[in-house]
């Protein structure tokens, strides 16, 4: 287990011949990967979540050493592993799709990570023996252990890529590449706290990369947003909820994501259209893209009178809560409605003023100047 | 899938017909032959299992046949490790695969007869580059003459000729497997071995299958090139089942007993066949494949 | 209207579809939701005519268009892959369908042009699919069938390749893009919240059975079975066996008092029966020493004693997964509000209103369900 540091690291895809070499380097957008430092802490369980092409696999092929970054270096701890072959780097991956040896059974597939060992690192028969009727257990494949892995269900396979990783105990991180994919939605929440509870036992540093905000956020202690090969935000799924650093990340995350509404600032009030809502704290008059960003859950639908008028156009029920598509003066907003909470016919909306954030081309503009402000 | 529709057999219809007189007729014709006996005048005796009999008991088409066996089994074992080897080797992206493509596919374009008619000029020791140059190094190499040197003529003919096809299959299996197989084996620390033994050769075996059948099958039914080159010789050396088989039938003008070999020969290839198809894909018969993945 | 009658496939000895019976309507918007391989594509080739039944009729307008080869069915199709000819510009895949039928030019131009608008594709139509991102590339297949007209379009996991942001975007376009229509639109899904967040009618399936049929809030909130309300549960359904004496459901886990304001509740013969409660409507009551504030005590309330196993924490949520006390093999799940960070192998007691729950008599059926909400 080690700590991970990424020391200003890029990467381009496409040969690196002499000649794009000596280009200019500052065509942004040829990079898949935009030059990033950043500290996996040993024992960590990170995700990271973006759309696709948005570099989160390139950087996740790099860790493990599939893929060679054109820049930077990579350390586990003090080591600089940059230039080290993927098997000498001791990562276990597991895929979107499953990989198996469909020669092999079950068991087999199990053990064939802890049988490549050479070396001080050869374990004995019933070491691996041990360890693989762990992995085994822990998955629920007892039924399946003596099976050829072929012909087995999608379900069953991708079970046998994870435990393909669970079994390395001593390894230095886990990788995951969106790994519930082909799962049905069912066995994803028994796959999902299964993977946390092995994290918790083993401590592993496990990174899982996948555009599944759900996922992100209910694996991960620390979530690490990509968009266009720049990571955007780090932080604990609490923070990406309650102060997305910018407009993409509170759109991003949610669902529905985050309202933003273009707007004016006057002092602590922001101008939407006509309506004047107050501010959690003063703002100084900036130059550039105003907007306002706020979840749907912290808007609270009253009766007209009451707050702003909002002219509802579609109420959709997924059981749980209501979400109601409306217009606010010119503006679409979306809100959530718990369940026990009726919804007038003449509605209006009041904004919960401590959840409200201000965009300044596209960031978030640090509200530390007052102290009731979000932090 | 379970509703009939007549109108099927009328589109199947033609290429039934055509199966009929290509195939079956003629088969008929060379069964009808296997149990009569013919002393001219197109006047035919029944005389039952009898040339079978002759033929399974006669020595020449025991040592035909050992030596047909022998042929094949040294081409098989040439000429498959060989393709894979060249197909691992071979570049998966990039200008060198249609350039490797193409060189591999050249020795296929070549007809049978051209081949042997190449090979036969090719290794002659008076004039040939490759007999001439083999003498002048001071090799005692004859292929008329000395029964191995034919021999290893014919099978470098052969390898030299087939072995392409392998490559080409082998290839086209290797290059279906995808990146994440390759990716997961250098993760798990799988050696060059195990990525060979575990991956590419399972992922290969449906080619695998299509590769040894039908290398089996041509060079069991092996004629033009030993005919043009070595003419069967020396001596019996590589006279082989077919030219044994045509030299009874167009020479000797043996109808019946050709006739009975013949069918002993399809059925000997139809056996063999059967058993290195059943063994290759008993593992398929195993499991019932799961659900594909996208 | 199209319509199956009693309709089974088997291959082999295993039964595809069990006697399914199912009408559905021009202009509406159906989804076939069930796990994978519970029948929802065989359903769908066999509504496309792709398969016979073995037994049953799909009739279309009151015809049984057994025999009738799909090309002449009038039905458009798009799968999971993004399938379009890539050789193809996106303006010649939308108007494939198109020349196929022999319209002229100005109108192809016309109605190709119109599907590019709706499913903002306008600047994209002469890119070839390979350039396009997954989900144009699935914008484009869609187009496809739009243009085509067809009386019956089916869509068989549409979105399951795509972003889960791109998935929101293009689920809440779908149902209006094809509603202009008037076709029958069938889509499959696995996911629960898709069927609730695209409206219409769900069907759910089970192993090849049709289980129920109706608009999606009701069989959501109405399960006829529990089987049905196990598929239309994400996240999964907390069940419990439970032995109901009076007005007492009682097991080793939990005593709880039923409703006494529920008709139904006090007509329930005693005996076996499966009590099952949404995990968002499980109240976390936590002991003093882990946190002070506790939940408003509400004396109707029934206690669970549960350890914690996991905490999942969402930013403005958190799921607790728990194995119940005195009921060791059954795990439960609570949605509770707001960020709550339980230590794995805490004791945890979990308040339930008997206002929320379902109760399953001993063959699965339904026989309690939690009040309707008033709505405006």
């Amino acid at each position: 287990m080690a700590r991970i540091v990424l020391n200003n690291i890029a990467h381009r895809y496409g040969a690196v011949t002499a000649r794009s070499a000596t280009q200019s380097t500052d065509d942004a957008a040829a990079y898949a990967l935009k030059p990033l430092s950043h500290a996996w802490e040993d024992g960590g369980a990170y995700a990271l979540l973006g759309p696709s092409g948005c570099g989160k696999t390139t950087l996740l092929n790099i860790i493990s050493g599939l893929v060679t970054p054109s820049q930077g270096q990579l350390f586990f701890d003090d080591t600089d592993v940059s230039q080290l072959p993927t098997e000498q780097r001791n990562i276990a991956q597991v895929f979107q799709f499953p990989v198996l040896y469909d020669t092999m059974t079950v068991a087999e597939n199990l053990a064939f990570p802890l049988r490549n060992r050479r070396g001080i690192n050869k374990l004995g028969d019933a070491e691996i023996k041990q360890r693989v009727a762990d992995a085994i257990t822990m998955l629920g494949l007892e039924k399946l252990a003596h099976q050829k892995a072929r012909g087995l269900s999608a379900d069953d396979k991708q079970k046998i890529s994870l435990g393909r990783g669970l079994v390395r105990t001593d390894v230095n991180a886990i990788l995951f590449d969106e790994p519930l994919t082909v799962i049905d939605p069912h066995l994803k929440w028994q796959l999902r706290t299964q993977l946390k509870q092995i994290h918790r036992q083993f401590g592993h540093t496990m990174i899982y990369v996948t555009h599944d905000q759900t996922e992100a956020l209910t694996f991960a202690d620390k979530v690490v947003v990509m968009l266009a090969g720049e990571v955007i935000q780090t932080g604990t799924p609490e923070d990406l909820f309650k102060h997305p650093l910018h407009t993409f990340v509170g759109k991003f995350i949610g669902s529905p994501g985050m309202n933003i509404l273009r707007c004016e600032l006057d002092g602590n009030e922001a101008i939407v259209d006509t309506f004047r809502i107050a501010l959690p704290c003063h703002y100084p008059a900036l130059p550039g893209t105003i907007e306002l960003g706020i979840r749907p859950e912290f808007i609270r639908i009253v009766n007209q009178g009451e707050g702003m008028p909002v002219t509802i156009s579609a109420i959709e029920d997924i059981g749980r809560y209501r979400i109601v598509r409306a217009l606010l003066g010119s503006q679409h907003l979306d809100i959530v409605v718990p369940e026990a909470v009726a919804i007038p016919g003449n509605a209006a909306v009041v904004f919960e003023t401590g959840n409200i954030g201000i965009y300044h081309n596209s960031r978030l503009v640090n509200s530390n100047n007052s102290n009731t402000g979000v932090s | 899938m379970k509703s009939w529709n007549n109108k099927a057999w009328f589109l199947v219809l033609p290429v039934l017909l055509l199966v009929a007189f290509s195939a079956i007729i003629p088969l008929m014709t060379v069964v009808n032959y296997s149990v009569q006996d013919s002393f001219g005048n197109n006047e035919f005796y029944w005389v039952g299992l009898e040339w079978f009999k002759e033929v399974l008991e006669s020595e020449r088409f025991h040592n035909a046949l050992m030596r047909n066996l022998l042929f094949s089994a040294i081409i098989l074992l040439i000429e498959i490790p060989l393709g894979i080897a060249i197909a691992l080797a071979m570049p998966r992206r990039g200008w060198g695969v249609s350039v490797c493509l193409v060189l591999m596919a050249l020795p296929l374009l070549i007809p049978w007869n051209v081949v042997g008619t190449i090979w036969q000029v090719f290794a002659r020791v008076d004039i040939g580059l490759l007999g001439y140059t083999l003498t002048q190094l001071g090799f005692d190499y004859n292929y008329t003459q000395d029964v191995v040197d034919a021999w290893i003529t014919l099978i470098v003919m052969d390898v030299w000729h087939w072995t392409s096809l392998v490559v080409l299959l082998c290839y086209s299996g290797l290059v279906s497997i995808p990146q994440a197989y390759y990716q997961a084996a250098r993760i798990d620390g799988a050696s060059r071995w195990a990525v060979f033994r575990y991956i590419q050769l399972p992922k290969m075996r449906r080619v695998l299958v299509i590769a040894v059948l039908l290398r089996f099958m041509d060079s069991f039914m092996i004629y033009t090139e030993p005919f043009v080159v070595t003419g069967g010789g020396p001596g019996n050396a590589t006279t082989f089942l077919s030219i044994d088989l045509v030299q009874m039938a167009i020479g000797q003008f043996d109808l019946g007993p050709a006739a009975a070999m013949s069918l002993i020969y399809f059925l000997i290839i139809l056996l063999v066949s059967w058993v290195f198809y059943t063994v290759m894909t008993q593992q398929d018969a195993d499991s019932a494949p799961g659900r594909g993945q996208p | 209207m199209l319509e199956l009658l009693n309709v089974s496939t088997r291959v082999g000895n295993q039964q595809h579809i069990q006697d399914v019976s199912l009408q559905l309507h021009p202009g509406t918007l159906n989804v076939l939701l069930g796990a994978t391989l519970s029948g929802k594509t065989t359903l769908m080739r066999l509504m496309a005519g792709l398969e016979t039944p073995d037994t049953g009729e799909v009739r279309f307008n009151g015809v049984n268009v057994r025999g009738i080869p799909v090309q002449k069915r009038d039905v458009a199709m798009v799968y999971q892959q993004f399938i379009n000819y890539p050789s193809l510009t996106v303006y010649e895949n939308i108007a494939s369908p198109l020349r196929v039928a022999g319209l002229d030019k100005a109108t192809i131009k016309q109605r190709v042009h119109e599907a590019a608008e709706l499913l903002r594709l306008t600047d994209y139509l002469q890119r070839l699919p390979a350039d396009l991102s997954g989900g144009q590339q699935q914008r484009t297949a869609l187009a496809r069938a739009l243009v085509k007209q067809a009386k019956l379009v089916l869509l068989d996991e549409p979105l399951a390749n795509l972003d889960y942001k791109l998935r929101e975007e293009l689920r809440r376009e779908l149902p209006g893009i094809f509603a202009k229509t008037g076709a029958i639109l069938v889509y499959a899904s696995t996911e629960p919240s898709e069927a609730l967040l695209l409206g219409g009618n769900t069907a759910t399936l089970h192993e090849g059975r049709l289980t129920q049929f109706g608009p999606a809030i009701e069989v959501f909130q109405r399960p006829v079975d529990l089987q049905t309300a196990r598929i239309f549960s994400d996240p999964p359904l907390n069940t419990l066996l439970v032995s109901k004496q009076g007005a007492e459901l009682r097991c080793d886990a939990l005593v709880m008092t039923l409703p006494v304001d529920n008709a139904d509740a006090a007509q329930l013969p005693d005996g076996q029966y499966t009590l099952a409660i949404r995990p968002w409507h499980l109240l976390l009551d936590v002991p003093p020493q882990l946190e002070k504030q506790t939940t408003e005590k509400q004396t109707t309330h029934a206690r669970i004693n549960a350890h914690v196993e996991v905490t999942e924490i969402t930013g403005s949520e958190t799921y607790v997964h728990v194995r119940l006390q005195g009921a060791q093999t059954q795990r439960w799940v609570a949605l509770l509000h707001g960020v709550k960070d339980l230590p794995a192998d805490s004791p945890v007691q979990l308040a339930i209103d008997p206002a929320q729950i379902y109760l399953f008599d001993s063959h699965g059926q339904r026989c309690l369900t939690p009040p309707q909400r008033e709505d405006v």
